[in-house]
């Protein structure tokens, strides 16, 4: 049994969801984990990847093509390495989703998506219908395209281990499509997807303004900003505050839903965090039944409170 | 040039799911079931592309059981011209799917393909990823904006840190991500109209596709159910707890 995990990196830095597709990986097949990092001047990557605990091998692939992690240039790449393994993995976000249904339709070969438990090197757990039911499935395929649901395996290690970096031939530019510009939201704060602690504001909030109020309390526990999809629809923040079913999928140690009533859809994206809090004040609101600790009142109120407690009891 | 649109009959999304006793699957019977909110993105892009001159026809294509004729008429009731239906009784997952529309794709020729990112029962996001590979296509996924011009397209992606734009070459397939569009209703006339509008039929056999399931549902569960429902009286009683009991601040 041997694993490549597809790194997920921007050229300068290994990103943590790599680290949780690496911890599926060697569930599923122990010691033969190698890591994949393809891209464009990208040698740190591999040199983070390298130390990454556990990892046999990583396998650079530095070319212009592979730039973007455009999945037209990158999939014939993982299709030519598929030979040598058994299973082929990547995190759950929106490269690793946008790349490796490529890589398994070229494979002739299903993808399990967004795995959240192995049950063995050839069966599964996803979650399905926005987190409202678990499907195990067993793959018949030779080889597995997997991609990893992060929230669902702690991370392993970043560092510790000493794996050789071997550089491999490229495959070249498809020619089908080009990267033409990102607009990435620049923020102090950590990522969603692997904070520790997230405050979330929802259509309660009433405007983008008002998250000011979060931000406080955010920069105070060293938290990130997150947000309901009503308060995205609202036009309050941008869409990758999103979280939820159709937005990021997090669970941090303590999240805390401030105005946002839970929809099922917002459930899905945070209902795994290790404790919830919400305050709203509606107190027949759907999010107290699944929180630790439900507060009712007015946010306008109770979030200079608790910036102020916080500050007090620091 | 012609646009083809494929659309999933799936559970409503305002329904609450059950799991099934004996763990096979989800409760279907006499559940409202209704098209794919992100297929429904899709047919109002392509409408849109229809009505700025960009593409002549929008077909509209829809796969499994008989009742998917109703999924598209939905989407010819929004002003798709006309459907193809691929019936079959069987399990269909999304490498089939892809399969059986890249062989209706060989006879209807689209340049553009406009799918969801993703169907709201399975959750699988593949099946347009699938597709653009199948046909050696170039893929532009979770889309958020749309600008097509002479042999191009110019697609905005939402990504995990924000957005990115691609410029891929048509023929190409675009998947939908929520903020593309709102999709309109359909009025009264037009669904009369649609009840005339074409809808051809055939199968998985006469396409020359191959559908069986590669992966094998062994159970479907319901999930832990989370122990909510405490409350606090107070701020200092939150932070309290949150410090000494939770311990995680």
């Amino acid at each position: 049994m041997a694993a490549l995990v597809v790194a997920e990196h921007d050229n300068a830095a290994l990103k943590p969801a790599t680290l949780n597709a690496v911890a599926a990986a060697k569930e599923i097949a122990g010691e033969g984990v190698d890591i994949l990092v393809a891209g464009k001047d990208c040698r740190a990557v591999a040199e983070a990847a390298s130390v990454v605990a556990g990892v046999r091998r990583v396998l650079l692939a530095d070319d212009g093509a592979y730039d973007h992690g455009l999945a037209e240039n990158v999939a014939p790449l993982l299709v030519r390495l598929a030979e040598g393994y058994s299973h082929l993995l990547a995190p759950a976000t929106t490269s690793g989703k946008n790349l490796m249904p490529r890589v398994a339709a070229l494979l002739d070969v299903m993808q399990i998506s967004d795995i959240s438990a192995v049950v063995s090197p050839d069966t599964f757990v996803r979650p399905i219908y926005a987190g409202n039911a678990l499907q195990t499935v067993q793959s018949k395929d030779p080889i597995k395209v997997i991609t990893v649901r992060g929230t669902a395996f702690p991370p392993g290690e970043a560092t510790g281990g000493s794996a050789a970096i071997e550089a491999i031939a490229p495959t070249g530019s498809a020619g089908l499509s080009e990267f033409v510009r990102a607009e990435l939201s620049k923020s102090e704060r950590p990522e969603l997807t692997s904070a520790r602690i997230i405050i979330s504001g929802g259509r309660g909030m009433q405007s983008g303004d008002n998250f000011h109020l979060l931000e406080r309390v955010a920069d105070r526990l060293g938290a990130a900003v997150g947000a309901s999809r009503a308060a995205v629809d609202a036009g309050f923040v941008p869409n990758d505050y999103q979280v939820g079913q159709t937005g990021k999928i997090v669970a941090p140690e303590l999240y805390i839903a401030v105005g946002i009533s839970g929809a099922i859809q917002h459930l899905a994206g945070m209902k795994d965090s290790k404790v919830i809090v919400a305050i709203n004040k509606d107190e027949e609101a759907p999010i107290f039944q699944i929180a630790d600790y439900g507060l009712v009142g007015d946010l306008f109120k109770i979030l200079p409170e608790l910036d102020a407690e916080l500050e007090r009891r620091q | 040039m012609k646009a083809l649109v494929a659309v999933k009959r799936v559970i409503d999304y305002n329904v609450k799911i059950r799991v099934k006793a004996d763990k096979t699957g989800v409760e279907t019977a006499n559940v409202k079931m209704s098209m794919n909110p992100f297929d429904e993105i899709a047919v109002e892009e392509a409408l849109r592309l229809r009505e700025a001159g960009i593409i002549e026809e929008v077909i509209a294509v829809s796969l499994g059981v008989a009742q998917c004729q109703e999924t598209i008429r939905t989407a010819l009731a929004m002003g798709a011209d006309r459907g193809v239906l691929v019936e079959t009784t069987a399990e269909l997952q999304p490498l089939a799917v892809a399969k059986l529309l890249k062989a209706v794709i060989v006879q209807e020729g689209p340049e553009i393909v406009i799918i969801g990112k993703q169907a709201i029962d399975d959750d699988c996001n593949q099946t347009g990823q699938m597709l653009s590979a199948l046909l050696g296509w170039p893929q532009a996924t979770f889309a958020s904006k749309l600008k097509i011009s002479d042999g191009h397209a110019e697609v905005t992606r939402e990504v995990d840190g924000g957005l990115e734009t691609v410029a891929i070459k048509l023929p190409a397939v675009i998947t939908t991500d929520l903020r593309l569009n709102e999709p309109r209703y359909a009025s009264l006339p037009n669904i009369m109209r649609a009840k005339k509008k074409p809808i051809t039929t055939t199968t998985p056999e006469a396409l020359g596709v191959d559908v069986t399931p590669r992966l094998v549902v062994l159970k479907v569960e319901e999930p832990p159910k989370r122990q909510g429902g405490h409350k606090v009286g107070s701020v200092a009683e939150l932070v309290d707890k949150l410090k000494t009991e939770a311990r995680v601040i």
